[in-house]
């Protein structure tokens, strides 16, 4: 045992004999490839279970095997469920970071940690829970081979009797996570949870103050990363043509589209597939098949980052210039170029509102949750289709990557939007059609598919300067006629495009805009503006650009606006300075989290507190 | 050759389908007087015009280019798309995904091919698409006014008197390589082996790469150049005499041992390569390599049915595909069922 002396102000904390009770934060330090992933999953799904609201959060290298990496998972009975800055409790394995995790703790944070690392050496005002992890794996996995994989379910189990996790939670989670075909392997490593368990009852003193307690604010929920979400949302909203290139964080998005496709979108009648998914040899071929897909009149998609947005932006011209419907998911990571590839960031914000050369722009849809990212990918799909061009949907590495609690998705019974597609029966009635003619003031014209039956159905697509007839032309009245068409049309996906959320304080005189990842701390750092430091404020979460009217009128209404996002150039800000009038730009202010991590309440509070004068 | 037995009686100006050519032309060419691409473009209108294929059936894409200018020159009844430069593999591919039953024909240049789509070429052909891939090779970058292009061959000249010194690009290597299943090069001005070739593709089930030698007039046709047509009349060695006899019409040539090998084709069409100073077998894809080297050796162009392997998996049986088009599957197949939904809720719970 090694209780170490604490610090006075831990010392304080322990002589309350307080007891913070599903409100903090745990950090499990190992090395990557470690098979801690299973450990860590299960320890935050048996907290789920018992009705902690929970989050959990991989910090992983760009590496196989070897590197540092860290999860941590947050209990918050608040249902804050966004980064939490500091550390309550440490898991503590990994010999080369471990110096460095124990030091920047705050003093009373607690530490179970692997005794030969000992973690002890480097503070005194810490709980220290030392566990000697090789000595108990030994018995319960008899094959040396398997033991690395199995140890750290030693720490589930010590955190179970530690923090008051019910070990049958433990359990549940862990045959969860095996699922039926791996039950012996589950068997396996419930033994050495047990021998945590046993281990930490017999020979530890718990002295911290952080306890789960069960609660009630889970019941029906799910946990979902949100690149299974959105891979789902596409899945359900009738994807059939599906091209890639892998690349972090992007790639689990079509991998697990793979699964589900092949057990919801095989033809029973037939064992075809209703659904081609296609692995590219780079994002130019990626996006160009998609391209000629939905040319060709299928629901296409692919999913990238950063790297593949760049590589994709010749196409994306052509796709808007043409008018051709495409779904995009950029799975946001740390640029520029290769940068932080592990990393999360709201970085490709400006560059794919306006992605390739020449007058462009383009709808972002911008979910925040696993729910979001289902429901909009049909979104996406509709509105790429009704108006013929291509759609991003930005997500990003931690939403993407990382698991969360979700309300269950709900099943859309609403008919797909295909757009203004001619059939053949259409062409007869007809005689004839404009491609490019807008055809109802919408800024849309008729189009028709590649294969339709008819003489008149054909029309030749291409980007270059073409006029209503989608013939060649170098006209500049031709070419003007266009482009403002375009523009038109731009203004109709304004109108359609997802509302904010809006939460207006009429007390309020600052009002904060956050998107995507970003709407969980800047929900918390609300709560923690008004209670420590009286400050009202208003709400303002964007679900999309084009902007739409509730933005305009959320300015007017406040004195200073707070635009919150994870990047260092403010680009959603410098997108609202472009489309805004100069009165209302003017009240635009800029928080900022760029360093790669989940941007977390305590910056944002910190920096408006500042900005503020408070 | 073979003669139509032809049921049912038609005017003589109407295909089996009861078309005009003028239903396969296309728009006026605003390439150069003399351009192999425009006798091209000519071949394919009185080929698709011949085999009865319904235009609208027709899907034509190409990349960049005086060549990729050329599907707005046949076919107006085709759906047509110009897109980006290099990429044509990239857009026909998914074309075709969205609806397999398309016949899909790229029409190209070396430029777009060998250079900057080369990349992409190549895995279009290990994918095997299904797919009339023409590259109207005529060895330099017309449209940007006269550079060489990566399959221009070492000792050939500009203009300007600049020498190529870099090896070409030979894309029918390639082809037979990575996996293309029908190969061939032609030469623009040979009018019979270009229409056979191109039916046989039409025929061909999988991807066809058809390298035609296509003279610039008006930057590669002179003294210096090997894309031109005094060269190509010159060096132009045919492999075979190809005839091609659609699944439609009866054989009415008795074939002497020997002389003529046939290939039975998809739907049913036969080519006959009827053999000239020397025998060729087109599904030797080893032989295939060594006649092209060979014949660098002594300084000819190979041309004819280079190699075809006519059963080989296409992209389509790869990825399992139903038959209907993915681009109109009815909703009740695209769209996973509430239950389905419910299952993986619960999963996740």
């Amino acid at each position: 045992m090694s209780i170490t002396e604490v610090s006075p102000r831990a010392a304080g904390r322990s002589q309350e004999r307080e007891r913070i009770v599903n409100d903090f934060s745990i950090q499990v330090a190992t090395v990557n490839g470690s098979g801690s992933q299973t450990a860590n999953l299960v320890l935050m799904r048996s907290i789920f279970q018992m009705g902690v609201p929970v989050s959990g959060k991989n910090l992983f290298p760009s590496n196989i095997q070897g590197l540092p990496t860290w999860f941590t998972i947050r209990a918050s009975k608040y249902g804050y469920i966004g980064r939490k800055k500091e550390i309550d409790f440490l898991v503590a394995m990994n010999p080369e970071t471990v110096r460095e995790d124990v030091e920047s703790l705050e003093a009373g944070a607690a530490v179970l940690y692997d005794e030969p690392l000992g973690a002890d050496r480097f503070r005194s005002d810490l709980h220290f829970y030392p566990v000697p992890f090789d000595k108990l794996v030994a018995p319960v996995c008899p094959q040396p081979k398997l033991r690395k994989l199995v140890r750290n379910m030693i720490y589930d189990g010590a955190l179970a009797w530690l923090l008051g996790i019910d070990l049958e939670e433990i359990r549940k989670a862990l045959f969860k996570q095996f699922g039926p075909r791996k039950a012996k392997a589950a068997e396996l490593n419930w033994g050495a949870v047990l021998a945590g368990a046993e281990y930490a009852e017999k020979h530890l003193t718990k002295t911290d103050p952080y306890r789960i307690e069960r609660m009630d604010r889970t019941r029906g929920k799910i946990i979902i990363d949100g690149n299974t979400a959105t891979a789902l949302g596409a899945i359900f909203a009738g994807v059939t043509v599906v091209t890639w290139y892998p690349i972090t964080p992007s790639s689990s998005l079509v991998e697990s589209m793979m699964g589900y496709l092949k057990r919801y979108r095989t033809d029973p009648e037939t064992g075809k597939a209703t659904y081609a998914v296609l692995q590219a040899e780079d994002e130019l071929a990626a996006i160009g098949m998609v391209i000629g897909a939905g040319w060709a009149g299928a629901r296409a998609m692919t999913a990238t980052a950063g790297p593949g947005i760049s590589l994709m932006s010749e196409f994306v011209g052509l796709g808007y210039y043409a008018e051709i419907p495409a779904v995009i998911v950029d799975v946001q990571r740390v640029g520029p170029s290769t940068g932080l590839p592990t990393r999360t960031q709201q970085g490709d914000i400006l560059s794919c509102a306006v992605l390739s050369h020449g007058d462009t722009k383009h709808p972002l849809l911008i979910p925040a949750s696993p729910e979001e990212c289902f429901t909009m990918m049909e979104e996406a799909f509709n509105l790429a289709e009704e108006f013929q061009t291509p759609v991003f949907v930005m997500t990003d590495l931690d939403l993407g990557m990382n698991s969360w609690m979700a309300d269950p998705f709900p099943y859309s019974e609403r008919p797909l939007r295909r757009g203004k597609v001619l059939t053949a029966e259409d062409l007869e009635r007809l005689g004839g059609f404009a491609r490019y003619r807008d055809a109802d003031g919408t800024g849309v014209g008729w189009r028709t598919l590649p294969g339709t039956p008819h003489p008149a159905a054909a029309y030749f697509t291409r980007g270059s300067g073409h006029n209503e007839l989608a013939q060649y032309s170098e006209r500049p009245a031709d070419y003007i006629n266009n482009v403002d068409r375009l523009a038109r049309k731009f203004e109709s996906i304004r109108r359609a495009v997802p509302r904010p959320e809006v939460l207006i304080d009429d007390a309020a005189s600052v009002g904060l805009i956050a998107y995507g990842t970003s709407k969980y701390a800047t929900e918390e750092s609300r709560d923690q503006l008004a209670t420590e430091y009286g400050l009202r404020s208003s709400y303002l979460r964007l679900r999309a650009y084009p902007f739409t009217e509730e933005l305009v009128d959320f300015l007017e209404r406040h004195a200073r606006v707070y635009v919150i996002e994870q990047n260092r150039d403010a680009q959603m800000m410098a997108l609202m300075r472009m489309d805004l009038a100069p009165e209302l730009a003017a009240k635009l202010r800029s928080v900022r989290y760029y360093g790669g991590l989940p941007i977390d309440a305590r910056s944002i509070t910190d920096e408006i507190v500042l900005q503020e004068g408070l | 050759m073979s003669t139509a037995t032809a049921p049912p009686p038609k005017a003589p100006n109407l295909n089996r389908i009861g078309l005009e050519v003028s239903s396969y032309k296309g728009g006026k060419t605003t390439l150069c007087a003399g351009c192999g691409h425009n006798a091209i473009s000519q071949r394919i209108i009185e080929c698709f015009f011949e085999m009865g294929i319904p235009p609208w059936q027709v899907a034509k894409l190409s990349g960049i280019g005086c060549s990729s200018k050329s599907p707005a020159y046949f076919l107006s009844q085709a759906h047509g798309f110009n897109g980006v430069h290099g990429r044509a593999s990239a857009t026909a591919t998914g074309a075709i995904l969205a609806n397999r039953h398309l016949i899909t024909m790229v029409v190209t240049g070396d430029g777009d091919t060998a250079s900057i789509g080369l990349g992409n070429f190549m895995h279009m052909l290990r994918r095997n698409v299904p797919c009339i891939y023409v590259i109207e090779n005529n060895g330099v970058y017309g449209l940007t006014k006269g550079q060489f292009s990566a399959t221009a061959d070492i000792g050939s000249t500009l203009k300007t008197g600049e020498t190529n010194e870099l090896p070409p690009i030979d894309c029918c290597l390639l082809g037979i390589e990575m996996g293309a299943s029908l190969v061939a090069r032609s030469f623009s001005g040979d009018k019979n082996q270009v229409g056979a070739v191109l039916k046989a593709a039409i025929a061909h089930r999988g991807m066809s790469v058809i390298d035609i030698i296509s003279p610039c007039t008006t930057f590669n046709d002179h003294d210096g150049s090997t894309k031109s047509y005094a060269y190509m009349k010159d060096h132009d060695a045919p492999l075979h005499a190809v005839d091609f006899v659609p699944y439609f019409e009866e054989i009415d040539i008795e074939m002497e041992a020997g002389e003529v090998r046939e290939v039975v084709l998809h739907d049913g069409s036969r080519l006959r390569l009827r053999k000239l100073d020397r025998d060729y077998d087109p599904t030797d894809k080893l032989a295939a390599v060594r006649a092209i080297h060979d014949s660098y050796a002594r300084g000819e162009v190979l041309t004819g049915i280079l190699y075809i392997e006519s059963a080989r998996k296409t992209l389509i049986d790869h990825l399992n595909l139903v038959d209907e088009p993915l681009a109109t599957l009815p909703e009740s197949k695209a769209r996973p069922g509430r239950a389905a939904l419910e299952e993986i809720m619960e999963e996740l719970r």
